[in-house]
């Protein structure tokens, strides 16, 4: 038996190594590109190292798309403003109802179970004319407003807070802090794991939201990454060095915050696929 | 404590009600609200010229679905993409958990790696990939030095979903497989000592045992995935420039919903196309929800 299991064992390395080669090939190849010149590209080689390398791409698409240094900033501030109202609220929330009992708490707590479960394609067009009406259309606050609070994320964290220690809030009330000064001082900085989890959950998908921006930015000024990228591709078509440089400008900020937390990934998936 | 308990608990309730009212505000407005405006807009033709005006139509926006060819286009591309794209995904995340659940060297090495798709923005992914399936791009180059046959991958109808099929095995494989690990956890290992005794190989213990094991997890997975295919909007958008081309190809119910708000301004017949979608898939769910408690009780 046990020599069998060893034997096995090369073949198990072969098909990690491989299928690891297969995830990595797209984005090696699209990294390759960036850094290729446009002739190189259109000769059709399948060299992975550039024959001549070349910073031109990235260059350009600075200088040539005045915009695309502007769509880099919206999205970062329009990811960043979501995660740090998603933190604050969703955990608030959570904090509330786990701990806090208050007439219409139970009703609350299964209304937010409800809108776990509705998917968002329902609310996209009512949405849109919403945030029309508020006259709020190629505005950041257009998608940063909606997404401030997530239902997923208010239900983690209320399940993060019924399992806290409650001794830690006798203590606190016993120095005459109030829940404010309970929840600031003393909850929130000890419920550091599950706020890193939702923070890389929230920034990943506020980042790489499409469909939001565009249907609510119309303004060449307003677009994010993702919709800038998109025009992006009609505009220089067939100039494939210049849409995968623009991809990897993308895909490095999440790329980094994935390296750094990948270890909270893996709670925070467990956590809200259903387990 | 020394407080009067009314008026502790009157304290209580303020504060729960403080700390419950930004998402109260938010979630009412831009979700409890918008939903309840969906039936609205479902049930009127909408007209959305100078001031947005409705005219209640009744059914009529539901009855208009039966005879909309392009919807069915949307139906039969989303259920051919269901049948292939979710046993697949379902088949590799499974396969890759079971491996990286041995015990092996640099296994967070890999798992971070495997990982990696699922991170990047769709947008960015459909970008690599088209690059790739160009005419004259990596993967026609691959398929003809295996003596493969080469095709448009972009711009022929026959092969434009399959293309996004590809990519999308390849991006959602991996977010399963950190379910089916996790799940993996949870099997006592005893069941796999006494399979040792009674002599099976790893091969046995995988059928009799992993794979009953995951059967809850498994659903899920498959639920998950068949609820995914329904949402399918950035890939098929990318792909085909919005349109859902070539020739419908690509045409998803949610592009199909999108194109009818937006580019048809008929909001109320997307409205009601976007109910159908909603009620199919929490049906979907609730059904899953409800057999995996049962499977759970057992």
């Amino acid at each position: 038996m046990g020599s069998k299991a060893k034997r096995l064992r090369p073949l198990v390395y072969v098909l990690l190594a491989g299928y690891a080669l297969v995830t990595f090939i797209p984005f090696l190849w699209a990294l390759s590109a960036s850094f290729k010149s446009l002739p190189e590209i259109v000769a059709g080689g399948m060299n992975i190292i550039p024959k001549h390398f070349t910073l031109d791409n990235y260059q350009t698409i600075f200088k040539q798309e005045p915009l695309f240094p502007r769509w880099f900033l919206n999205s970062a501030i329009i990811a960043l403003s979501v995660t740090a109202f998603n933190l604050l609220f969703n955990s608030m929330a959570g904090y509330a109802l786990a701990r806090i009992r208050f007439p219409g708490s139970t009703l609350m707590f299964y209304a937010i179970l409800g809108m776990i479960m509705i998917p968002g394609q329902l609310t996209i067009i009512p949405s849109y004319l919403i945030i029309k009406y508020l006259g709020w259309l190629n505005s950041y606050q257009a998608i940063i407003v909606p997404m401030a609070a997530q239902a997923t994320y208010i239900f983690m964290m209320r399940q993060f807070f019924i399992n806290f220690p409650r001794e830690l809030e006798e203590a606190a009330e016993l120095d005459g802090l109030g829940r404010l000064g309970m929840f600031l001082r003393v909850v929130l900085p000890l419920a550091k794991p599950a706020l890193a989890a939702q923070t890389i959950f929230i920034f990943m998908g506020a980042w790489n939201e499409f469909l939001k921006p565009l249907m609510l930015m119309s303004d060449k000024a307003m677009f994010t990454l993702s919709i800038g990228l998109n025009t992006f591709k009609g505009q220089y078509i067939s100039f494939w060095n210049y849409i995968m440089a623009a991809s990897i400008i993308m895909t490095l900020p999440a790329l980094l915050i994935y390296v750094f937390f990948n270890r909270f990934f893996v709670k925070g998936i467990t956590f809200t696929g259903g387990k | 404590m020394a407080k009067p308990g009314g008026k502790r608990r009157g304290m209580e309730a303020l504060a729960g009600y403080g700390f419950m009212s930004p998402v109260i505000l938010i979630l009412g407005c831009f979700l409890l609200l918008p939903i309840l405006y969906a039936i609205f807009l479902s049930l009127h033709k909408v007209n959305l010229l100078g001031h947005v005006s409705y005219k209640f139509t009744g059914t009529a926006n539901f009855e208009r679905m039966a005879d909309d060819p392009r919807l069915w286009i949307a139906l039969r591309n989303t259920a051919k993409y269901a049948l292939i794209v979710v046993p697949c995904q379902t088949i590799l995340a499974l396969v890759l958990a079971a491996i990286l659940n041995m015990k092996i060297r640099f296994r967070n090495f890999f798992r971070v790696a495997f990982y990696l798709p699922t991170v990047t923005s769709s947008a960015v992914l459909v970008l690599i990939f088209m690059w790739i399936y160009n005419r004259n791009g990596l993967l026609n180059y691959l398929l003809d030095a295996v003596g493969l046959p080469t095709y448009n991958w972009l711009g022929d109808p026959t092969v434009a979903l399959f293309g996004i099929m590809i990519m999308n095995i390849w991006s959602t494989a991996p977010l399963f497989m950190v379910i089916y690990l996790a799940a993996l956890q949870d099997i006592p290992d005893s069941l796999y000592e006494a399979a040792s005794i009674d002599g099976a190989n790893a091969w046995q213990k995988f059928w009799k045992i992993t794979v009953p094991q995951l059967k809850p997890v498994t659903f899920y997975v498959l639920v998950m995935g068949i609820v995914g295919t329904f949402q399918l909007f950035d890939q098929s958008y990318i792909f085909s420039a919005g349109s859902g081309g070539p020739n419908n190809a690509t045409l998803t119910m949610v592009l199909l919903i999108y194109q009818y708000a937006f580019k048809n301004m008929d909001m109320g017949y997307a409205s009601a196309l976007a109910f159908m979608l909603a009620v199919v898939i929490m049906l979907i769910t609730v059904v899953q929800r409800l057999l995996f408690k049962e499977d759970k009780a057992n």
